[in-house]
């Protein structure tokens, strides 16, 4: 490099950035939730989707029913063992990148249930991402744990299509 | 595994699988569909994937402590679950509840039961593409809600209602935060009246679609606001009054054809009712015998006070943090000692006290009805909410049965859509306001 | 008074199926004999105490008792604003009761649910299959004898 290109400031109004952050900062933003909606704390999320608590403002209102077409899984409530596949083939429909966040004690870790029906946490059936406690959790720390995994997306390494995949 | 209904299908026919993850199945339940083009030729539903074990779990854990599960059973109303299966218990016990307590129970049970509705009715709304109405009925629950949280200290899941009376006593502000959600929710109907009362839509999605009889609604042992909407007058809280209801003037709105706008109008009217409860008893409610105790001493110099002598202090140490629990004891609990939790500022500061708080959560003693069998009943927020509970006189309950309204309901969603068509399938189901937690328990 | 008349009416109409009755805490209950069920709740049902709707139906387990289960029906006449209990018996080597499908449609989704948690069967029931467990799973949870804590889960967990 040349004594003179160092020198000189750089030309018309660009920032740099390195792809992987900006590709973070894009994708923290536009998180298309699924909804895996079981029991009581889909009235939480309900809420936390609503006016008053409006999970649009941190860029996750879009709601989207087809595992497909959706980045966030939000296991809002219990787990049974009869609801245990199921939870697994939405969670494998989904395309890459994705994210499951636990919503409340039941996805988390079973919570009261501790009986021959319920799944002692989902991260028994799926990889998890956040866990959010509470039973239910409120509005705030839903928006809380939203936050956290925002913060996840834009530090983690992202998988970009072009990128060399490591054999 | 093949299903019933995949063995006995015609072979021209499809089968269409909805839920038990689907935005219309609010809950988890699955129905497959035979259809001939659009229309339901038979169909099979479902249910269980919330089955949670809650009987068995009952039966593992004392009268006490079982309260919370009882929360998470119809969780849009959780305070009329714990009334059902608080006075069941009272019931057994022969307890004598306060008359503040009684209305107190009036006021959370009522709230609940319009929350409950309003969140079936945003949902059943939803799903015929009324967002509007979704957003404005949540508006309204949450004021309900904000009534709710700032007495019980949580916004859904309260356990507020204990054996023997009601856990606090109402928060100072409690008449001016209801007056508000009382006219946020009465402008709320107002505004969903307009928006469905005679929108084309929605009639043609709900007017004489799934119509259900007066003999098959009793047949299937409906109650609660779906068998009112086919015209039969039961309601449990006139029929066999409970707390003060029968000392409040209201109306037991009924429908004409039970059909899903019925249930959408009977459960539109019932809220108004049920507003009308809220008004009168928060006008007659008995006062509280003791002010409200601005300050109170903290709870670790009472414990330290206490090592040298007997407290005469009060301590601010109730669960809404007004001040000393045990003066309000009298208003909102029964006398009994044996039934109800000490106040912790005897627990913390005399032996007794101490004592008293063991005795009461010592395996083996605490609450023990005595041996037999009961079934008690309260107007829940999708009907008849009963506890069948066997007592074998140890302090766990032998058997807890729940008579769950929504699981006659929905047992009854495979004769409602036959011969319909899919898009039927949505209203009608949201009109029956299924809750996994109480119909699969 | 008029419960007293009903169960003095089904003390005189079944002298052999109906044991007893008894009032406990309020609540009217009948024991019967368990193949009298069927005439007991038809008559109870069309009689002159027009008990129209099943309101409930489940079963309790005695372990160590014999007979070891007893079914509970909780019946209502809407016209007279009554509930009333019918209790009866089962014997473990012969879990066989009548199916009260025939009479009320949400005894189909009732009994389901007991032969499901408790493994009574009922006879004439047309679809007796699990209801809120899946295919697969062996035992009947509720039953005492049974383990709160033993799954039996669907798919492989991790730990």
């Amino acid at each position: 490099m040349t004594e003179e290109k160092k020198k000189r400031p750089p030309a018309g109004p660009f920032i740099t950035t390195q792809f992987n952050t900006l590709l973070g900062w894009a994708r923290k933003f536009s998180l298309f939730h699924y909804p895996f909606v079981t029991a009581c704390c889909g009235m939480e999320y309900m809420s936390a989707a609503c006016a008053h608590f409006d999970i649009d403002r941190f860029g996750a209102g879009w709601t989207r029913f087809s595992p497909r077409q959706s980045d966030m899984l939000l296991v809002v409530g219990t787990i049974t063992q009869k609801e245990a596949p199921v939870l697994r083939t939405v969670y494998d429909q989904m395309t890459e990148p994705k994210w499951v966040i636990a919503f409340g004690t039941c996805a988390v870790s079973g919570g009261i249930y501790d009986n021959y029906a319920v799944v002692q946490g989902i991260d028994q059936i799926i990889p998890v991402d956040v866990y959010i406690p509470g039973c239910p959790p409120r509005p705030e720390t839903v928006l809380d744990g939203l936050l956290k995994l925002q913060e996840k997306i834009q530090h983690q390494d992202h998988d970009w299509r072009w990128k060399k995949k490591r054999s | 595994m093949p299903t019933r209904i995949q063995k006995q299908a015609r072979q021209d026919t499809m089968l269409l699988n909805m839920g038990p993850s689907h935005p219309a199945m609010h809950g988890t339940i699955r129905v497959m569909l035979e259809l001939d083009g659009e229309r339901i030729l038979n169909s099979e539903v479902e249910v269980g994937y919330l089955h949670r074990g809650f009987e068995k779990t009952c039966e593992h854990r004392t009268y006490f402590s079982l309260l919370p599960y009882t929360d998470r059973l119809n969780y849009v109303s959780p305070l009329i679950n714990n009334l059902g299966y608080v006075m069941t218990i009272e019931k057994m016990l022969g307890v004598e509840v306060p008359e503040r307590a009684q209305y107190i129970r009036v006021l959370m049970s009522e709230l609940s039961r319009i929350s409950d509705h309003l969140t079936c009715l945003a949902a059943m709304a939803m799903e015929c593409g009324a967002f509007t109405v979704f957003l404005y009925k949540m508006k309204a629950r949450e004021f309900l809600w904000d009534v709710i949280e700032q007495t019980t200290g949580a916004r859904m899941t309260t356990s507020y209602i204990r054996i023997g009376g009601v856990r606090a006593d109402l928060h100072p502000d409690f008449d001016a935060v209801l007056k508000k959600a009382v006219e946020e929710t009465r402008l709320v109907l107002k505004d969903v009246h307009g928006l469905l009362d005679k929108n084309k839509i929605f009639l043609n999605r709900t007017r004489d679609v799934a119509v259900m009889s007066r003999e098959d609604a009793v047949a299937f042992g409906w109650t609660g606001p779906c068998l009112r909407s086919t015209g039969v007058s039961y309601d449990v809280r006139k029929a066999q009054p409970y707390l003060v209801y029968d000392r409040l003037n209201w109306d037991v709105p009924l429908g004409e054809r039970g059909d899903n706008f019925d249930r959408y109008l009977v459960r539109m009217k019932e809220m108004e009712q049920s507003l009308r409860i809220i008004e009168q008893a928060a006008a007659r409610i008995p006062e509280s015998s003791r002010g409200f105790i601005a300050e109170g001493m903290a709870p670790a110099q009472a414990i330290k006070e206490s090592r040298r002598q007997r407290v005469r202090k009060d301590i601010a140490l109730s669960p809404n943090l007004e001040g000393s629990e045990e003066a309000r004891y009298p208003d909102i609990l029964a006398s009994d000692k044996g039934f109800v939790v000490p106040p912790k500022e005897e627990t913390y500061t005399s032996i007794e006290g101490l004592i008293n708080h063991f005795k009461f959560f010592m395996r083996g003693h605490g609450i023990r009805p005595p041996k037999g069998d009961v079934y008690f009943a309260v107007e829940g927020g999708n009907g008849e909410l009963g506890f069948y509970i066997v007592s074998d006189g140890t302090d766990r309950p032998y058997r807890l049965h729940l008579r769950a309204p929504c699981f006659h309901i929905v047992s009854s969603l495979e004769q409602l859509i036959r011969g319909r068509y899919v898009a039927d399938v949505i209203p009608t189901f949201g009109s029956m306001n299924m809750i996994g937690g109480e119909l699969d328990r | 008074m008029e419960e007293k008349t009903i169960l003095e009416r089904l003390r005189k109409e079944f002298p052999a199926g109906v044991r007893e009755t008894l009032t406990s805490l309020g609540d009217e209950v009948a024991v019967i004999d368990k193949g009298a069920l069927l005439p007991v709740v038809t008559f109870l049902r069309d009689g002159p105490g027009e008990f129209t709707m099943l309101l409930d139906l489940t079963c309790v387990d005695y372990p160590g008792q014999e007979p070891r289960f007893e079914m509970v029906y909780h019946l209502f006449s809407l016209s007279r604003n009554r509930r009333l209990r019918i209790k009866t018996r089962l014997g473990e080597s012969d879990l066989r009761i009548a199916s009260l499908t025939s009479l009320w449609k949400n005894a189909n989704w009732l009994e389901r649910e007991v032969y499901d948690l408790f493994g009574v069967h009922f006879e004439g029931h047309p679809d007796l299959r699990r209801l809120f467990m899946y295919d697969g799973f062996e035992g009947y949870p509720l039953r005492k004898d049974y383990p709160l804590r033993r799954r039996q889960p669907l798919i492989r967990l991790k730990e």
